[in-house]
């Protein structure tokens, strides 16, 4: 993809949220690759999952070693091959890396809004969004797509702006989030919020941030986003040293693996994004929120074509739950393909390479591009 | 252009009402249902579980589901398709039976395909101490996905077992009509079947 620049959008227009309250103006940080066609029809917006953001292929100039989440799916040739493509990426708002978010400044005090941020929803995000596909000029998307929460905002897409998109594509998916889900979800919270350094959310004004709860929240993350087969594979029960220590410095390479994605996120994550973000998930559930229960009266808004894929060993996010969405858009005469891509890695599949993966999403989106040549 | 189709597709093909839905079973690289999106207008959707059928069918268009066949249609509502097809895949399911049933509850009718173990030149080479290889049935014994192979009256008297009833039959002999003997004389075998009432 090459160096790619971020850039941020302003918006003046207070934006309702779902809980009641409402932004009196904020920004959203985005990046574009491609070229937009002069019929304005060859947009594909993407949306990125709990700890993502806008920065989806190519590099930047002063850090070329910073390469976007999705740039194996994402560049010219890719499978969103944006020699074809005008493509969108965008940093949720509550996030951490450009957009308005906890540690922006909160216009009405001048310090960061910290705990006070609002909660949003995946609907508020696709309001955003939508708000950010305006500015961009553009009327319909040729299509959405995302992985895990991502998919979750493709779908919100299909249901709030039927009109706007012509396809979703829906990988690694669920209709809402199963009991242990949100269970895991609370427990990376507490290790945030039970943090010391955390000051009720208010840790910018003591210049410390909650390190040590960011880190468990995302070591518990990690390993429900593999599989145990991938885990096994990649480190087995390895010791650094080759010997047991009796000490509980890092002796399995596991727990090396752990710790530093722990330390890494740490370094780069806003941990009340992180616990707005996992909030979100927990919330969402559009058969709740407009099928009176039913997820097939609620795809009864929708109006895409739909791509939905699933990976076999993904236990946190696994096919079965795909296969509900399958099956509503089925009750409701909607075009879909599904496919379950059999990969060991679990969730984390949906980021890897997988030849049936990318081939699968490569021949969807070439009709795709030839339905909006 | 239309996507070429075999002999027995092509008679399936006649049966299917215009503008009618469609679920196709095993429907490996969806040249059948995009042949009707072309010529019948049907709205269709696939059912395979080869990866690179899948991709296949979403490569020219064709709205594919992979699910394993042999876990049944549980995707799938009661009555929700005019029409469901089982072309040349039931001689290699494990539970045919519990198919046929799934296919007459999720379909108005089912149509099925199948190679005809009766057809002369299979018992032939049985006779000759050899089970049969052809262009039906390439396989060698030892390396086939054919599983439950059957001739025409063994089809028929699973159809009364189950309580389906064949609404018509149609046997093929290298794409041309069998009425005599059919049994004997038909390598290819298609029947519309329906929920006995």
């Amino acid at each position: 993809m090459g160096v790619v620049t971020p850039q941020i959008a302003h918006f003046e227009a207070p934006l309702s949220l779902s809980c009641g309250q409402s932004l009196a103006n904020y920004c959203l940080a985005y990046e574009t690759y491609g070229t937009l066609n002069t019929e304005r029809s060859n947009a594909i917006l993407i949306c990125h999952a709990l700890s993502g953001n806008h920065h989806i292929a190519g590099t930047y100039a002063d850090d070329p070693r910073q390469i976007g989440w999705w740039d194996n799916m994402v560049g010219p040739g890719k499978p969103v091959d944006t020699n074809r493509f005008y493509v969108i990426g965008v940093n949720n708002l509550g996030g951490c890396h450009g957009s308005t978010g906890p540690s922006s400044i909160n216009p009405s005090t001048d310090r960061p809004w910290g705990a006070a941020f609002p909660f949003v929803t995946v609907q508020d995000w696709v309001h955003a969004q939508a708000g950010l596909a305006d500015h961009l000029g553009i009327e319909r998307f040729a299509a959405v797509m995302g992985g895990s929460l991502g998919a979750m905002q493709a779908m919100q897409w299909s249901l709030s702006y039927p009109d706007r998109l012509a396809h979703a594509l829906v990988i690694a998916a669920a209709p809402k989030l199963s009991t242990q889900n949100i269970g895991f979800n609370e427990v990376a919270r507490q290790a945030i919020v039970t943090d010391p350094d955390f000051y009720g959310g208010d840790f910018y004004a003591h210049s410390v941030i909650p390190r040590r709860g960011l880190r468990l929240a995302r070591m518990l993350g990690h390993i429900t986003y593999l599989s145990d087969d991938a885990m096994r594979e990649k480190f087995g029960r390895e010791l650094l040293s080759g010997q047991h220590r009796f000490s509980l410095e890092v002796e399995f390479e596991i727990e090396s693996y752990l710790r530093y994605q722990g330390d890494k996120f740490s370094e780069r994550f806003d941990a009340n994004t992180y616990l707005i973000m996992t909030k979100a998930l927990d919330y969402f559930d559009p058969a709740a929120e407009i099928g009176g229960g039913d997820l097939s009266r609620a795809l009864s808004h929708a109006k895409a074509s739909f791509l939905v894929a699933s990976f076999t060993s993904d236990w946190r996010f696994s096919p079965a739950r795909s296969r509900e969405i399958v099956k509503a858009l089925l009750d409701n005469r909607l075009p879909v393909s599904y496919a379950e891509i059999d990969a060991p890695q679990g969730h984390d599949a949906f980021l890897m390479d997988h030849p049936d993966y990318q081939q699968l999403v490569a021949a969807y989106l070439n009709r795709v591009a030839e339905e909006c040549a | 252009m239309s996507p070429s189709i075999r002999a027995d597709q092509a008679a399936i093909a006649e049966w299917i009402r215009p503008g009618s839905s469609v679920l196709d079973l095993g429907c490996g690289d969806g040249a059948l249902l995009d042949y009707l999106k072309d010529n019948r207008d049907i709205r269709g959707y696939g059912v395979e579980n080869q990866p690179a059928n899948v991709i296949a069918c979403v490569a020219r268009g064709v709205n594919v589901i992979q699910i394993d066949l042999e876990a049944g249609l549980s995707g799938f509502d009661n009555g929700s398709f005019d029409h469901v097809i089982l072309s040349q895949t039931l001689q290699a399911m494990h539970n045919s039976a519990s198919l046929l049933r799934e296919m007459l509850r999720v379909g108005r009718e089912g149509i099925v395909s199948f190679p005809n173990f009766g057809f002369w030149k299979n018992r032939l080479q049985v006779l000759g101490g050899h089970m049969p290889v052809s262009d039906d049935l390439p396989f060698s014994w030892h390396d086939t996905p054919n599983i439950h192979l059957c001739t025409l009256t063994d089809f028929e008297d699973l159809c009364s077992e189950i309580g389906a009833s064949v609404k018509k039959r149609l046997v093929l002999n290298e794409g041309k009509t069998v009425d005599f003997m059919p049994n004997l004389r038909g390598n290819v075998a298609i029947y519309r079947i329906g929920a006995q009432t």
